[in-house]
């Protein structure tokens, strides 16, 4: 019987919830025996190979990440030969390190500078680029963020911390093609003798969103 | 159509919260629809505007009230059973008992694991090969127009009946209002256009802030 397997070679920690009903016997929600019904349907009928989920699930939560996008910026940031193909031709450059696939079929890099803010959103479903940033944070693919960004999007950048001055332009991406954006976050000062591996541990995947500024390191002098 | 999912411009909806140091998965549950859905998508039986528009298809209420994997389950289920793949009657009993009896199907091949990182590398869902001339070039005023369809679109509410300019031709794509609706690929250029925020939003907005929207040549006529 493949119903049952979900108890099998899964060894994730971050699970508590779910953990304790299996603890404590506690009878699955309805959304969890909804799943794990479906799943044994499309196993019986031989529509998915359970090892193939396995591995789809195992790329996105260890393979392809935020830390892609960050090797990007950083290169981005020490090579202007680099920066400009990218700003050019994302697609090209980001596949020139090898990140292409799924949800990133077309890739747009777009700069942030003093004068212009970039900010990335998907208004009508959660669109994000897979193979430069993984997969999205429940915060963009929520109703404040999807409802919020096209319309307010000072208002939601000083929320979180980002206050823009009156005369910078705010340009707000949002994705309804296959067209992907990803979000090149200015430089912080006081990083100019940091290596590239040093300067991509600085980039958060918020900055390449276009929701948060990359924050110099400790320190740094300014 | 005029769904829950087109959410751009909706107030009431709170501030946006960002978890610290999310994890990719909050339940097990998450990882196997995800994980179902996307092995689902790649036995080729629908495209990726067709799966859009089956979650757009969660009636409004319940769309706002559950989260993303659970719009995605229902976009799964309603495909797979819309397909005579999985029924939503063989469903519900195989939620109660285990062991009831699953119908047999045939013609379809599973992404097998093997071919797991391959397949995701060469996924081309929706670039065209065809050469078509666009209608518009960067900077082109545009007028968008000022569509209600029933069935599936990806020019959002507060985008219509809005004049813009073309920023960026990104070249000929499948056009997700026919696709997604089983109309045909229909390929044609899509283009990003910028609208000033005080055309969308009226006087209050930010002079110069602006909101860049991906459209099609049928979204769009010349202004």
């Amino acid at each position: 019987m493949s119903h049952d397997h979900e108890h099998g070679h899964h060894h994730h920690h971050d699970d508590d919830d779910v953990q304790e009903h299996r603890d404590h016997g506690a009878p699955l929600t309805e959304v969890e025996l909804r799943v794990r019904a479906l799943e044994s349907l499309l196993v019986d009928k031989s529509l998915v190979d359970p090892a193939a989920l396995d591995r789809l699930i195992d790329t996105y939560e260890t393979k392809v990440g935020p830390r892609n996008g960050a090797k990007i910026v950083a290169r981005a940031w020490i090579d202007p030969a680099f920066r400009r193909r990218l700003l050019e031709d994302g697609t090209a450059a980001v596949a020139e390190h090898g990140f292409v696939g799924r949800q990133s079929e077309k890739l747009v890099v777009v700069e942030n500078t003093p004068s212009v803010h970039n900010m990335v959103v998907c208004t009508l479903c959660s669109c994000y680029p897979w193979a430069v940033l993984g997969l999205p944070p429940v915060w963009y693919k929520s109703a404040p963020y999807r409802s919020r960004a096209v319309i307010d999007p000072r208002g939601v950048l000083g929320e979180l911390g980002v206050s823009l001055p009156p005369d910078t332009e705010v340009r707000v991406w949002d994705s309804t093609a296959e067209i992907r954006y990803l979000v090149l976050p200015e430089r912080p000062a006081g990083t100019d003798r940091m290596s590239e591996e040093e300067l991509a541990a600085l980039v958060s995947r918020d900055a390449m969103i276009g929701v948060a500024r990359v924050q110099p390191p400790a320190g740094a002098a300014r | 159509m005029n769904g829950a999912h087109d959410l751009g411009g909706m107030h009431g909806f709170g501030p946006v919260e960002i978890e610290c140091d999310e994890p990719v998965f909050h339940h097990e549950w998450e990882r196997r629809a995800f994980a179902i859905t996307l092995a689902a998508g790649f036995l080729g039986k629908w495209n990726i505007d067709q799966g859009r528009f089956a979650r757009e298809q969660m009636p409004p209420a319940e769309y706002l009230a559950t989260t993303y994997y659970e719009h995605w389950l229902f976009g799964l289920q309603k495909l797979l059973n819309d397909l005579q793949m999985v029924g939503h009657a063989e469903l519900a009993a195989r939620m109660k008992d285990p062991a009831s009896p699953a119908a047999p199907v045939t013609g379809f091949r599973a992404l097998a694991a093997r071919d797991v990182e391959t397949a995701l590398r060469r996924s081309r869902t929706s670039k065209a090969d065809e050469d078509v001339a666009p209608r518009y070039k960067v900077g082109d005023r545009v007028l968008t127009r000022n569509l209600h369809p029933l069935g599936h679109t990806r020019l959002p509410r507060y985008a219509r009946g809005k004049r813009g300019v073309v920023s960026l031709d990104h070249g000929v794509w499948v056009f997700p209002d026919t696709a997604g609706n089983g109309l045909g690929r229909n390929p044609q250029h899509c283009y990003a256009v910028r609208f000033e925020a005080h055309e969308l939003w009226g006087g209050s907005a930010t002079g110069r802030d602006a909101v860049f929207v991906d459209l099609w040549d049928d979204h769009l006529e010349p202004a």
